[in-house]
């Protein structure tokens, strides 16, 4: 890795949600605060121009994680360096403002995420006129066919209104509005997950071809093994709110080290059909009101040891385990 | 009886809009064997789905199975009544939806279903009814499940739910499960079980199993042969392993090769261009013709029929003409 300083840092990053009902209903029942933890210490580096993958189970906090990476949700503890400029305290309005312009967010709903009464020139220009990047209607327009070009679409898709494309074209007019505002930072939330294989395969050579070209930061969030595979550099494991793994995508998927990661891998269909001897996990991710004492994959994990009930073990070397796994090492009994 | 335990000829399923008659199912046939695992596959709209509803008579209006026949054991279950097709349903072939929360109700505790299916369909006592529930939910691995027999489906997690609506599906002892999407709601964790305990029960009963999905690695997974479905018609059916490791259809090439793979990270994916077409705007020809980087002339003007060799079926001019 460089020298320089990364794109993005995330450090110690918390987010509480307080489900506890009301107060006064609490005095009544003599009920406790119920708190969520959904984000629970989080810390990773995005070098410029790479992707870093996050990949987690339903209820892993990966998308409150890029909310708050975004800004769109406060942290409750932590904070998000961009560029070496904290998202939560900008040194002036106008430095928020151009720190906005820098991050954009791909959801993973195109349907959802563009007004379908706009037609796509109008949604391509907005953030266009919003941020004044170009002067007059000309050169806005100018920009939005290049813009439309540079994503895969023709010039002519400006006049036509969203429902009048496919789901990967959606797709592409949301890329092409996230760049309009000439990001630097893309934060992908399941960018493929509502497209079918043929179209999610465009989507994702896409976004590669982008990156070389733009120089784009990737943050990527995605349950999808396979798609964290192919786009990222650097991937980050995530279970009930915290890294459990972090490394480079190849050695993670040549020798996992957290036994989770190894089962999450193993879960994952074979094509190759290479009847490769492979471990299920038992159980279903616990539910993060009631999280396990110690570490919270213990009740699944089969190298479980008394310590891994009482200590959450930190994170060191990429990994949070107190008995990872080395070259080789079988995660434990086969199925 | 020796014939195949479920037979397809010829399905063809349209729907009446305002703007006309649209033809989702065109042509299908296919067979099933006693205790085999049929994949079928498909992007959204091929019509995978379609073809499940139509075998157990859930096609909804507008849309009306057209022509063709299905056989179950040899007798036609396409023209009973929906009074005998509500017997058919259940007892002969049970059915797993993607989402636990279709197939149950949600104001039932999730024993009561059981017992009620198990009365319905076999006859039983409601004590003997209710001792193969307990039976069936231990079978299909929900812990205590004495105690949990009387819990709500909200009280079970998404992957517990979709184990009771496998004990719903097949308590009955059908002959046939469909099996629509059964995992794609729940995480990969889940997933994996999910298959594996469809794959052990529907063996262990001796059910067969017509398994529906969009998800290739499922299929490589659970399926002893696939059926690779394309706006509407079947495009190329076989053996799992040939059609994985070797499609021979043009599409199904193309859908083998766009799945990113665990093991590398190439520079781009295999890439084919365009998306299925619409029902309202099929090619006269071949439907992949348009996408397909190995057209011949007649490929724009007629469709090639699924021709069989073997066990392998392929439609495709190019390949026929080989």
């Amino acid at each position: 890795m460089s020298a320089s300083p990364p794109y993005l840092q995330v450090e110690g990053l918390r987010r509480d949600f307080d489900l506890s009902r009301a107060a006064l209903l609490r005095a009544l029942t003599g009920e406790p605060r119920r708190i969520l933890r959904a984000v629970d210490g989080v810390d990773f580096a995005i070098p410029r121009g790479e992707t870093f993958g996050l990949v987690g189970e339903s209820g892993s906090g990966k998308s409150t994680l890029a909310k708050m990476i975004v800004g769109l949700l406060p942290p409750s503890a932590g904070r998000t360096l961009i560029d070496g400029l904290d998202l939560a305290a900008p040194p002036s309005t106008a430095a928020r403002r151009a720190l906005r312009r820098r991050i954009q967010m791909v959801f993973q709903d195109p349907y959802a995420s563009l007004n379908p009464r706009w037609r796509v020139g109008a949604i391509i220009a907005e953030p266009i006129g919003a941020f004044q990047l170009r002067a007059g209607r000309a050169a806005i327009a100018a920009r939005v066919r290049e813009l439309l070009e540079l994503v895969g679409l023709s010039a002519a898709d400006a006049r036509k209104y969203p429902h009048e494309f496919s789901g990967g074209q959606r797709q592409r007019i949301a890329i092409a509005r996230a760049l309009a505002s000439e990001a630097e930072f893309l934060v992908c939330d399941e960018p493929t997950s509502a497209l079918d294989v043929s179209i999610q395969a465009q989507i994702l050579n896409l976004l590669r071809d982008l990156q070389a070209r733009l120089g784009i930061t990737y943050l990527l969030i995605t349950h999808n093994l396979a798609v964290v595979r192919f786009l990222s550099t650097r991937i980050g494991v995530m279970y009930l709110g915290r890294l459990v793994e972090i490394a480079d995508g190849e050695a993670l998927f040549a020798a996992p080290r957290h036994p989770y990661s190894r089962m999450l891998l193993d879960a994952t269909p074979d094509l190759a059909m290479t009847g490769r001897g492979r471990l299920r996990i038992g159980g279903e991710p616990p539910n993060p009101l009631a999280p396990p004492a110690g570490c919270g994959f213990h009740p699944r994990c089969p190298r479980a040891q008394p310590r891994c009930r009482i200590e959450a073990p930190a994170l060191r070397n990429g990994v949070a385990c107190h008995d990872p796994l080395g070259a080789g090492d079988s995660v434990g009994a086969a199925r | 009886m020796t014939g195949p335990l479920l037979e397809v000829r010829d399905l063809v399923v349209d729907f009446q809009t305002r703007r006309g008659k649209l033809r989702a199912l065109d042509g299908v046939s296919f067979s099933l064997a006693r205790g085999e695992t049929l994949g079928m596959v498909g992007e959204s709209g091929a019509g995978k789905s379609l073809a499940g509803s139509a075998i157990v008579g859930l096609v909804d209006p507008p849309g009306r199975i057209a022509g063709g026949e299905i056989r179950l054991d040899g007798e036609r279950i396409d023209r009973l009544s929906e009074a005998q097709m509500r017997a058919v349903r259940g007892r002969r072939i049970g059915i797993v939806f993607q989402d636990p929360l279709t197939s149950l109700d949600p104001l039932m505790r999730v024993g009561d279903q059981l017992v009620e299916t198990l009365r319905a369909h076999l006859g039983l006592s409601p004590a003997r009814a209710r001792e193969r529930a307990i039976a069936w939910l231990a079978e299909v691995g929900v812990a205590a499940a004495e105690q949990r027999i009387d819990s709500y489906p909200h009280e079970f997690s998404g992957g517990m739910r979709q184990r009771v609506v496998i004990a719903l599906a097949l308590c009955a002892e059908p002959e046939l499960v469909i099996a629509d999407e059964p995992t794609t709601a729940l995480d990969v964790s889940v997933q994996a079980q999910i298959v594996d305990l469809l794959k052990t029960l529907s063996r262990r009963h001796g059910a067969a199993v017509l398994l529906i999905t969009h998800d290739m690695g499922v299929i490589a997974e659970a399926a002893d042969r696939v059926a690779v479905m394309y706006a509407g018609r079947i495009v190329e059916i076989g053996p799992v392993r040939d059609i994985v490791q070797a499609p021979r259809h043009p599409y199904a090439r193309g859908l083998m090769a766009a799945i990113p793979s665990l093991h590398a990270r190439p520079d781009r994916l295999a890439q084919m261009p365009g998306a299925m077409p619409r029902l309202s705007a099929l090619p006269a020809g071949c439907a992949f013709a348009p996408r397909c980087p190995d057209v011949l002339g007649r490929c724009a003007t007629e469709r090639p029929g699924l021709e069989l060799s073997g066990e392998r079926g392929i439609a495709c001019w190019r390949e026929s003409s080989r």
